[in-house]
């Protein structure tokens, strides 16, 4: 049990390290979801089998493939990675590097300090999160849903666009102002050189 | 009727408010009217107070009306309250009925101007200012009207401010009196902060009991108040403005100049004579302040040439008298002079601006001629006031106002014959310079031609104050032409009667010294003027003569002395600190916070990574925080 | 986990990276709770971890949306081309 644990805790490590460096976002998008997976694992190890399949489920199955969705809207295509190979020079990763280590190291010291006890002993079913989640926490569940409309209709207001106008300029010409205004996802970057952004 | 007492100093600011307002679009008739008719109604309300006033007097001769509290600051609760007693009284006779008389003149003469109905705004305000300080009853609200009076008399100098020469007058003005205004705040002070009170009367009764006579602290305060009213009054040595604020309209200069806001300094000194009789040296130097003015004010005004500025110069010499009987202890003398000199003065300045008017605004003496003829009205009331500011014997009230002066300054105990014989002296100069006016711009040939006639507006003032000029001095005559003592009496229900001394010589006889001198100077100066005008030319041809000519006409140098003294100073300072490095400090500290803020801007750099690296240090600040403390 | 998304937030400037990161911490975030909660024999981890899930739906589908528009707008996902709030 144990060494499942660690394995999938390096598994989402050395996942998420991968994701930071690909200059592809499809291919950052894939280790992210393996990551994911491997949360999920460790989850199951130690006695939260719900949480897993939620993890999968809504995590990697639901905002995984809203990302997936978006990526391949914006169409981003061999221009990003140019773009990302531009970006992502060395000399930019040594800053955010000791920060980060420095909280590692912070918070190591701060959770390390009392006595662990043992972990995964018990499993904690579905059937105790249900019935805590309608007892104590149901205001919580409510204000959750609350979060969620309020969601969904802001991000439909965003996303919509005005649509005439993108019509009567596809209408005159189809190829360069459909490019060059950029409202053509499908077409927008194909005739640009590579690079700019 | 005394109840009615607030709506004298009322009116006037009630009128001045409605001029400042709606002025410019009132039609002139309406301004016309309301500008004198302010000043009139609250001259018919004086009158029929003063009677109601004689009739009845009320408990210890004094009347107080108090409005309501000013303020009520750690213990000092200063009212808006009007005192009237004989003193006020008389002085608000005067100055309603005299400024009705002018602001009626005016109608006439600042027809055509147009700053109209601007002119007589401030000319109320200022009549309600001088109510105020008149009536006021305690020495804060008394300040208050000076300060209005020196406001407006600013205002009004500079009333043609076009003018870049009437501007520098009025700042001048205004300059030299705040010099003694803040003497006089001084002394303000020192009363409050030793006697705890500035309500008049309070103040006298406890400075009488609190203050020894010849206590230091009541000759410094005497000193100080002197210093006000020396600069409000013209005196020795704050008299430099006067003669220059003739760069305002004849009617202010009648007004303010000659009749009323001069007088202030008088008023006040009147008003604290307790203190001034607790401070003999205070006292001396009032004295020596006025026959010191006096005799300089002399000599300055023979030897000029503007109309104006003639009397300008008597005007400072006739108040030197007044503050010669103030100085002597002789109180009610010199309010009888006020008041008589209110009269004629205003009268010549009048006339003067009838002549002016008259001569297409040529104010130099030496350029007239001959207007006995063509403007006769203006020639006799002229005459008669020019009479009276000379003293012609028996017929003129300057005769008996100045002969109880100048009587007192040798017979009171204050008095003594060194002030007597300069005040003769000064009866002869005043002679001299009266009677060259009067044969220089009248008599001879006429050298302007004359083209603006005076209407029945400005002649009817004028008949009317020479009217008073000849018999307002039959109210108080000496003891052996009449005894008649209605002033004295009046006013010795207020201010004390003159502690007499040795005198050394009868009423009689000054009186006879008095007319020798005004008989000398009217036959020289006719000699001089009249017959033989070649001898003035011969007199002041020589080099001694004309640098002697030089500096009279300089008014003694005052001028030039003060310049060098207190203006270039300044003005090298100000120089010196053109870029005000004083200001350098504070500018320093606008830029030191620029730079921060130039510091602090690199930070906000709009992009999102940094700002959370700015998250995460801020964490892990905290978390270090938490981890050690 | 939490410091990878960390350092993964602040080095990529591909606003779509950089979201994914900001996912990173969030499941780190609840890796967290509900590891406390096992640690602790309590459902109440796992509760917080459904909450920091939808919330992180909610955060996704909305900052989704900006992504969008941006581009529509900046056409270019620079996280840095978006600087306009500069002091």
């Amino acid at each position: 049990m144990h060494v499942l644990f660690y394995i999938a805790a390096a598994v989402a490590i050395f996942a998420t390290l991968m994701m930071l460096t690909r200059l592809n976002a499809v291919h950052a998008l894939l280790y992210l979801i393996v990551s994911l997976l491997a949360v999920a694992i460790v989850f199951f190890t130690i006695g939260a089998p719900f949480m897993a399949a939620l993890e999968v489920i809504i995590y990697a199955g639901a905002i995984m493939v809203l990302f997936v969705f978006v990526v391949m809207l914006l169409n981003l295509g061999k221009r990003q990675v140019a773009q990302e190979k531009a970006w992502q020079r060395p000399g930019m990763w040594p800053g955010p590097v000791i920060l980060a280590i420095i909280l590692i190291v912070e918070v190591a010291f701060l959770v390390g300090r009392p006595g662990g006890a043992a972990v995964g002993t018990q499993a904690i079913g579905p059937k105790q999160v249900g019935i805590a989640l309608f007892g104590p926490y149901l205001i919580g569940v409510e204000l959750a849903s609350f979060l969620l409309l309020g969601a969904l209709v802001g991000a439909y207001h965003l996303g919509v666009r005005k649509q005439e106008k993108l019509e009567k300029r596809n209408d005159k010409h189809t190829h360069e102002s459909g490019a060059a205004a950029g409202g053509d996802f499908v077409r927008a970057g194909a005739d640009r050189p590579a690079g700019t952004p | 009727m005394l109840h009615l007492l607030w709506l004298i100093p009322a009116l006037p600011f009630a009128g001045a408010f409605v001029l400042i307002v709606f002025g410019p679009r009132l039609p002139k008739r309406a301004v016309a009217i309301i500008g004198p008719g302010v000043i009139a109604v609250a001259g018919v309300i004086t009158i029929l107070i003063a009677i109601s006033f004689l009739r009845t007097p009320p408990p210890n001769h004094a009347y107080t009306q108090e409005l309501w509290t000013w303020f009520d600051v750690g213990g000092f609760h200063p009212h808006i309250g009007l005192y009237l007693d004989a003193l006020s009284l008389l002085m608000t006779l005067v100055v309603t009925f005299v400024g009705f008389l002018i602001h009626w003149y005016s109608t006439e003469f600042m027809d055509g101007d147009e700053g109209y109905s601007r002119f007589f705004a401030y000319m109320n305000l200022f009549v309600a200012a001088m109510l105020m300080l008149l009536l006021g009853d305690n020495l804060l609200l008394l300040f208050l009207g000076w300060e209005g009076v020196g406001l407006c008399s600013y205002l009004l100098i500079g009333f043609w401010y076009q003018d870049w020469a009437n501007c520098v007058a009025a700042r001048k003005a205004f300059i030299v009196t705040r010099v003694g205004d803040v003497a006089m705040t001084l002394g303000l002070l020192l009363l409050f902060t030793h006697l705890g009170t500035l309500d008049i009367q309070d103040l006298m009764h406890r400075a009488l009991t609190q203050w020894p006579v010849g206590s230091s602290l009541a000759v410094w305060a005497g000193f100080l108040l002197l210093g006000g009213a020396v600069g409000k009054s013209a005196q020795l040595p704050l008299q430099t403005w006067l003669p220059d604020a003739m760069a305002g309209p004849t009617p202010t200069s009648a007004l303010i100049h000659a009749a009323t806001m001069v007088t202030a300094g008088v008023y006040l000194i009147a008003r604290t004579h307790v203190l001034f009789s607790l401070a003999p040296a205070a006292q001396t130097a009032v004295a020596v302040v006025g026959i010191a003015t006096l005799i300089l004010a002399g000599f300055a005004a023979l030897t000029q040439w503007d109309l104006k500025r003639i009397l300008a110069y008597s005007t400072v010499s006739q108040i030197g008298y007044m503050f010669l009987a103030l100085g002597v202890g002789a109180w009610s003398a010199a309010l009888f002079h006020f008041m008589t000199h209110a009269f004629f003065k205003a009268l010549l300045f009048l006339g003067a601006g009838i002549v002016i008017n008259a001569c297409h605004h040529e104010h130099s003496i030496f350029k007239m001629g001959g207007l006995r003829k063509q403007l006769p009205v203006a020639f006799w009331t002229f005459l008669i006031a020019g009479c009276s500011l000379a003293g012609l014997p028996l017929i003129t009230a300057g005769f008996y106002s100045k002969g109880l002066i100048i009587y007192e300054s040798r017979a009171a105990a204050n008095g003594s014959t060194t002030l007597w014989t300069l005040a003769v002296i000064g009866v002869l100069l005043t002679s001299l310079y009266t009677f060259r006016m009067i044969f220089v711009t009248f008599f001879g040939e006429p050298k302007t031609h004359v083209e603006h006639k005076p209407g029945y507006s400005m002649k009817i003032p004028c008949i009317v104050l020479a009217v008073l000029s000849v018999i307002g001095g039959f109210v108080e005559t000496p003891r052996f032409l009449g005894d008649a003592h209605f002033f004295t009496d009046f006013l010795h229900t207020t201010l004390p009667a003159v502690i007499p001394g040795s005198a050394g010589m009868s009423e009689l006889g000054s009186e006879l010294w008095v007319t020798l001198a005004f008989v000398v100077g009217l036959v020289v100066s006719y000699y001089l003027y009249m017959v033989n005008p070649a001898l003035v030319e011969a007199i002041t041809a020589p080099a001694l003569s004309k640098a002697l000519h030089r500096f009279w006409f300089s008014d003694w140098g005052m001028d030039w002395l003060y310049d060098h003294l207190f203006v270039r100073p300044v003005v090298w300072f100000a120089h010196v600190d053109r870029r005000d490095f004083i200001d350098g400090f504070y500018n320093g500290c606008a830029a030191l916070s620029r730079g921060i803020y130039r510091g602090l801007r690199t930070t906000e750099t709009g992009r999102v990574r940094w700002y959370a690296a700015g998250i995460v240090f801020g964490s892990i600040v905290f978390v270090a925080i938490v981890l050690l403390v | 986990m939490f410091a990878l998304g960390l350092t993964g937030l602040l080095v990529r400037r591909n606003l779509m990276l950089m979201l994914m990161s900001i996912e990173v911490m969030l499941n780190a975030a609840g890796l967290a709770f509900v590891v406390a909660g096992a640690r602790w024999m309590q459902p109440d981890g796992q509760i917080m971890f459904i909450f920091i899930l939808s919330s992180a739906a909610a955060e996704v589908a909305v900052g989704l949306a900006l992504v969008l528009q941006l581009y529509h707008h900046h056409k270019s996902l620079d996280a840095d081309a978006i600087s306009e709030m500069r002091g």
